[in-house]
Parts: C-alpha cells; sequence; structure tokens
C-alpha cells in the first residue's frame, strides 16, 4: 500500500490489513491445534520408531563395546601380517570380561555374521582360557585352534571396530565387504534375498495386472447398469471387501487343497487324472489366485468411481460420428478412465509389494515374499538389525510408488467405496 | 442391459462374452465365501464335502463345530472374542476422536502445509503394514507396553486414524460452511456450534470412518503378532494360528460368524453412505 492512499482503518483504529493479518493468524492457529493431537501422537509412535528403525539398520555398536580394547589396539595394526602381542593380550583382557559376563556367545554369533567359522574357535577359546598363563598370549591363543593363526580372522574382528555399518543394507542384496575392502557379491546359490525382491515385484506385478484385467469390465458394467441391479453386484464387490482377510485365506486354503473342491472340478470335467491331482498351494499359483482375490476389491472401487462420472452420451457421440463400437471405447471411453486405472493399479501394487498373511499360509516356500523375510529375522533371528534395514529398503520402494500416486492421482483423491 | 434390435451379429456376441466373462468375474469374487458356510456344518472332521454332504443327508450336517466353539475345553476362542472386541471398541473410539478432530483441522482453508501433514496422517495406511509393525513393536518395547491390551490399542488406532480422517475431510469438503457462521451470528459458541450443527452433519462420515477403522483392528493380525502375548490373543492370531497349524473346522464355523459380522457392517456402511450422499446432496 502506497504511503498517499488513506489507510483503513477498523472500528478499534487498527489499519485493517493488520488487523485481517491478526485474524488470519488466529486461524491458522486454530486449525493446527486441532490436527496437533494426532500429528504429535503419531510423530512420537510412529515417525520416530521408523526413524529407529533407520538407526538400528546401520548400529554396530555391539561389537565395539565389547572388544574396546583389542580396537584400540589394533589402531597400528596395518592388517598385513599376524597383529602383535599387544592386540593378543587387549582381546585376551577383553574376552576374559565377556567370559565373566556370559556375553562370549553373542560375541561369537556377531563374527560369525562377518566370518564363518567363529562360533567353534571362539568355543574352544572359551575353554582354553581358563588354564591359560600369564604372559604371551599371541602364543596360547594361537595354539588353540590354527584359525586363530590366520590373519584372515583378525582381518574379520577389525572389519566390526566402527559404530555404524551398511553391511545390513549390502545383506540385503545379497552382497557383502570382503577381505580386501570390495563390495562383492555371495556366491550364486546363496543368493537367497535377490531372488526374494524379485519375487515381490513380480508377484505384484503380475497380481496388479490381473486385477486390472478382471476389474475393468466388472467395474465397467457396474458403472453403467440401471442403480437396483448395481446395487446388487456392487455386493459381491464390498462383502469381500468387508471380509476379514483371514477368513478369505482360509476359504481359499479350503478351495485350493489336492482334495479340495477345484481340484474335484478338475477330475470332474476330466482335465487332471485322479491320482495326479496337481498341487495347487504352498507355491506360487496360491500366492497368486488369493492375492489376486483378495485385493480385487481395492481395483474395482477406484475405476467404478472414475467410470461412474463419464457420461453414457459420450460414446453415442462417438458412435454417431461414425465409429465402431470399439473405435468408441478405444478412443473416447478408455482415455477418460485412466485416472482410473493408475488409481487402482498403484494402490493393488503397494499392498501387494507389502503382503504378509497370505502368502505366509498358501505360499510354501516358493511363494513367499520379502514381508514373510523381514517377519521370518523379526520373530525367529531376531536379527532386528537386518529386519529393520530389509524394512526401510521395502519402505523406500513404496515411497517411490507413492510419491508416483499422488503426482498422477494425487493423495485427496483416494476413495474408499 | 437389453441390446437394441438393430444390433450386429457380431456385437451381439461381443456383448455375450462380456456380460460372460463378467459373471465368472463375480463368481471368483464371491463364490469363495460361500464355500465356508456350509462346510462349517460338517459332520465329519474334514474340510472336504463328504459324500452325505453331497447328498444332502441330514445326518451328514450338524452344529458340533459351533458347540466346539463355544464349549470347547481349552477353548482359545472365548478369550480371543473379548480381547478382540474390547481392543477394537477402545481403538475405534481412539481413532474417531484423533481423526475426526484432525479432519475439521485440516478442513479450514486456514490449515498451513496441508500436504504435508496430511501425507503423515495417513502414512500408516500407506507403508505396508509389516514396516508399521516393526516401527511400532520397537516404540512399544521401549515404552514397556509390548504384550499389554494398551499397546495394541494404540498400534491400532495409530492404523485406524488414516480411514476416519479421509472419510470425515471427504464429508466435510461438501460441507456448507456458511451454516457454523449463521449459528455463530445468532450467539452460538465453537463447542456449541460443532457439537448441535457441525456433528450432525458429518456424522456419518464419521460413522463410517469408525466403521473402516473398527474393522481393521478386529481384522489385525501383522502388528498383533510381533505385539501380543499369550494373554492378548485376538480372535485374527487363533485364526492365523490355527490355519499355520492345522486346519479344523471350527475355524470355519468362526469364520461363518465373522462372515455375518461383517455382512452387518456393510450393511450399515451402505446405509450410512446413502444418508451421507443425501445430506449433501448429491443424491442422482
Amino acid at each position: 500500500m502506497s504511503s498517499e492512499t488513506k489507510q483503513i482503518l477498523t472500528t478499534d483504529g487498527i489499519p485493517l490489513e493488520v488487523s485481517l493479518k491478526k485474524a488470519e493468524k488466529k486461524n491458522k492457529i486454530k486449525a493446527f491445534l486441532l490436527v496437533a493431537p494426532l500429528l504429535f501422537f503419531l510423530i512420537i509412535t510412529y515417525v520416530f520408531p521408523i526413524g529407529d528403525m533407520l538407526f538400528r539398520s546401520v548400529d554396530d555398536k555391539m561389537v565395539t563395546q565389547m572388544l574396546p580394547k583389542t580396537f584400540k589396539a589394533m589402531e597400528n595394526w596395518d592388517g598385513q601380517e599376524l597383529p602383535d602381542e599387544e592386540v593378543f593380550a587387549a582381546f585376551h583382557e577383553d574376552f576374559i570380561k565377556l567370559v565373566e559376563d556370559k556375553r562370549e556367545g553373542k560375541l561369537s554369533t556377531q563374527l560369525n555374521y562377518t566370518k564363518n567359522g567363529f562360533k567353534s574357535i571362539i568355543k574352544k577359546l572359551r575353554r582354553a582360557s581358563k588354564k591359560f598363563e600369564e604372559g604371551n598370549y599371541k602364543e596360547q591363543i594361537m595354539a588353540v585352534h590354527k584359525r586363530w593363526a590366520d590373519v584372515e580372522y583378525w582381518r574379520a574382528i577389525q572389519r566390526r571396530a566402527p559404530e555404524f555399518t551398511g553391511q545390513k543394507y549390502l545383506k540385503g542384496m545379497d552382497m557383502y565387504v570382503n577381505e580386501e575392502g570390495k563390495i562383492v557379491s555371495v556366491e550364486e546359490d546363496r543368493r537367497i534375498h535377490r531372488v526374494l525382491w524379485l519375487r515381490t515385484l513380480e508377484i505384484a506385478f503380475f497380481v496388479t495386472v490381473f486385477c486390472f484385467l478382471m476389474a475393468y469390465p466388472i467395474a465397467h458394467l457396474l458403472a453403467t447398469l440401471p442403480m437396483k441391479y448395481s446395487n446388487l453386484l456392487m455386493i459381491c464387490v464390498l462383502l469381500p471387501f468387508w471380509t476379514s482377510l483371514l477368513v478369505r485365506t482360509a476359504s481359499w486354503m479350503i478351495l485350493l487343497q489336492q482334495q479340495g473342491i477345484v481340484n474335484d472340478f478338475f477330475v470332474g470335467i476330466g482335465l487332471v487324472a485322479d491320482d495326479n491331482r496337481p498341487e495347487m498351494m504352498y507355491n506360487k499359483t496360491g500366492s497368486y489366485v488369493a492375492m489376486t482375490q483378495i485385493l480385487l476389491p481395492f481395483m474395482v472401487l477406484p475405476l467404478y468411481s472414475v467410470m461412474k462420472t463419464i457420461s453414457p452420451s459420450l460414446m453415442r457421440a462417438g458412435k454417431s460420428l461414425g465409429g465402431t463400437p470399439f473405435v468408441a471405447f478405444w478412443k473416447v471411453y478408455f482415455p477418460l478412465t485412466i485416472p482410473g486405472i493408475g488409481a487402482g493399479c498403484l494402490l493393488v501394487f503397494i499392498l501387494a509389494i507389502g503382503y504378509y498373511i497370505t502368502p505366509a499360509l498358501v505360499g510354501g516356500a516358493s511363494g513367499t515374499l520379502i514381508s514373510n523375510q523381514i517377519a521370518f529375522h523379526m520373530k525367529s533371528t531376531l536379527d532386528w538389525s537386518f529386519a529393520s534395514a530389509m524394512g526401510l529398503m521395502l519402505l523406500s520402494g513404496v515411497l517411490v510408488i507413492y510419491w508416483l500416486y499422488n503426482k498422477i492421482v494425487g493423495i485427496d483423491n483416494i476413495k474408499l467405496g | 442391459m437389453a441390446l437394441p434390435k438393430y444390433t450386429e451379429p457380431h456385437y451381439r456376441i461381443w456383448h455375450y462374452i462380456y456380460l460372460t466373462i463378467c459373471g465368472a468375474v463375480f463368481f471368483f469374487l464371491i463364490a469363495p465365501l460361500f464355500v465356508i458356510f456350509p462346510l462349517s456344518f460338517n459332520a465329519e472332521e474334514f474340510l472336504s464335502f463328504s459324500d452325505g454332504m453331497k447328498s444332502l443327508d441330514p445326518d451328514a450336517f450338524s452344529l458340533r463345530w459351533y458347540k466346539d466353539m463355544i464349549y470347547g475345553t481349552k477353548n482359545p476362542w472365548g478369550l480371543a472374542a473379548k480381547n478382540s472386541f474390547i481392543i477394537a471398541i477402545f481403538a475405534t473410539i481412539g481413532s474417531v476422536l484423533l481423526g475426526t478432530v484432525a479432519a475439521l483441522g485440516l478442513s479450514s482453508r486456514h490449515m498451513p502445509y496441508k500436504g504435508l501433514i496430511m501425507a503423515v496422517l495417513i502414512s500408516p495406511m500407506i507403508v505396508p503394514l509389516i514396516i508399521s509393525g516393526v516401527a511400532i513393536f520397537f516404540f512399544m518395547a521401549k515404552a514397556g507396553l509390548a504384550a499389554t491390551h494398551t499397546g495394541i490399542v494404540l498400534a491400532h488406532i495409530i492404523l485406524g486414524t488414516p480411514f476416519v480422517v479421509i472419510t470425515v475431510t471427504a464429508t466435510l469438503s461438501g460441507f456448507d460452511h456458511s451454516v457454523t457462521r449463521a449459528a455463530a451470528s445468532l450467539g452460538s459458541d465453537p463447542v456449541n456450534t460443532f457439537m448441535k450443527i457441525t456433528l450432525p452433519l458429518i456424522l456419518p462420515g464419521v460413522i463410517s470412518g469408525g466403521l473402516f477403522a473398527f474393522v481393521t483392528s478386529f481384522d489385525e493380525v501383522v502388528v498383533v503378532l510381533f505385539l501380543a502375548g499369550l494373554e492378548n490373543t485376538t480372535i485374527p492370531i487363533q485364526m492365523w494360528t490355527g490355519l499355520r497349524e492345522q486346519l479344523s473346522p471350527t475355524i470355519l464355523a468362526v469364520a461363518t460368524c465373522l462372515i455375518i459380522l461383517s455382512t452387518l457392517i456393510l450393511v450399515t456402511a451402505e446405509l450410512l453412505r446413502r444418508r451421507s450422499e443425501r445430506l449433501r446432496g448429491i443424491n442422482r
């Protein structure tokens, strides 16, 4: 506002601009205060813990804290030949302390991650260390087992010195840091994680494709039928949508078992021999079939809500201008449904990529996904840092997809039936 | 959908192929649910139709698995059902309260950083459950809430709020703000305006968000698997264990009850959706 124009004042004598700004600020604070409880609740219970996962996935303090003196002594070691007495003595001192606290087992587990073969030699060292005499620890330790005289094992210990490490991420991609400090892949037959990542992508992709192919015609039918019929058919989509995931998985387990109804049917129509019933569960087929049916409503609903808005007169116009029904469909109707296709496909893909329950129950060994591996490390091996690392790798993948979703459809456009 | 009389034969054929495909897909969607129903009345301990059932022999049907579900010895279902309902009800109340208030703030046109905050608020719905499970487990373990009802309720509030936020913001997007201004000009204070004007109008959205939150909690198994101890077992956990170890027909009896419950929820949700559309004047 230039100084010449007369300032508009409110009745209190305050310039209107200032007064409006003040009111605006007050409204902003009011709106924020309403959101604040949920926002802070989620930040504390959800966002920070995900950050905690990031920390855990690179945290490697355990060994650092178990062998403080050893690593201090190793600072002057060049790693070429066997370390000298100073390192051995420090290692002995750290080790005796660990044995006193009964923590040497943890050390052997940790070191075994870095190099196989530590488990047995640490056990042997524990037994032998009780009879150790003072002084000349290098000789005594090396006499316990020939691996203690192998410089490779001492290098492996040295590699655990830093407090932070990216090795869990490398492990998630079947890679590791070798003796020369280079990043290399593990042997071909031990690449379990790459297989799982690829399988997860493959299953998520094909489930999305199957869902799309099945959902498109029925969404179209639902959108074009008169209300009273479409409402009835809509129940076929919504009832599975609201039904417990475990119930739906259970019904597939019954249908797909070897003596199940699907196999009975195939035998009945003579497709397969009675004594040669195919295995349809506990493999990839099981995952595909069950996941497609379970995720299908998530594809139908966005497609339906988009198709509902397309006026039928557009198709009529296309036909009246000389297009065959196919041309009219392809040139007029299909392009208009693309936002719904994008929403449905990305929704199904995101859900499928993180699926856990259904593959665990009907997928068997060849139909499990990366989520099952994460759960396995959380519950069975208790390697939580590795589970965190893989979880975050999966999450970053999902965030990329989510970002695309936001670009294409916008998160505000999520519709829930 | 009747075809006009002048339709050419090959389009007619196409149309019937299309209807057949649609019929097959609808069958694929709904039929698996109906397998459970008859099998739960099986008199035998198998999960396939016995010859007696195929010939509709009344002796082949029985209620023994329902009896087993309710009266069976060392039966986990009673405790599981009690826990599931308690957890789901508290999780729903929590989600609805936090979610509705947040949605009110988010719908205000004065809200700063709307996109970013919305993204955070609905992130539990987008992040794969397994990751949410790991993260929430770390938090609850640190807070000493693992294997407690409180911990599971909090976890389910986290997972349930996005649904409430989304449904309530959707309802509020068609909300005519001049009615609240009218109330204010007539001397009503904001709380009174909310209770008497806003809430009744957005109630269908709130309730359907609450239904989503209830179902999410009632059906949730991934996070509970990490969090629950023996005392906190829920229906989904019992089903999960049952399905992994051995499929007993008792599970099918439970599943039938769950299908009936979901039918009731579906009907309620549909009625609410229609009411909400009517109130917002979108009725076509």
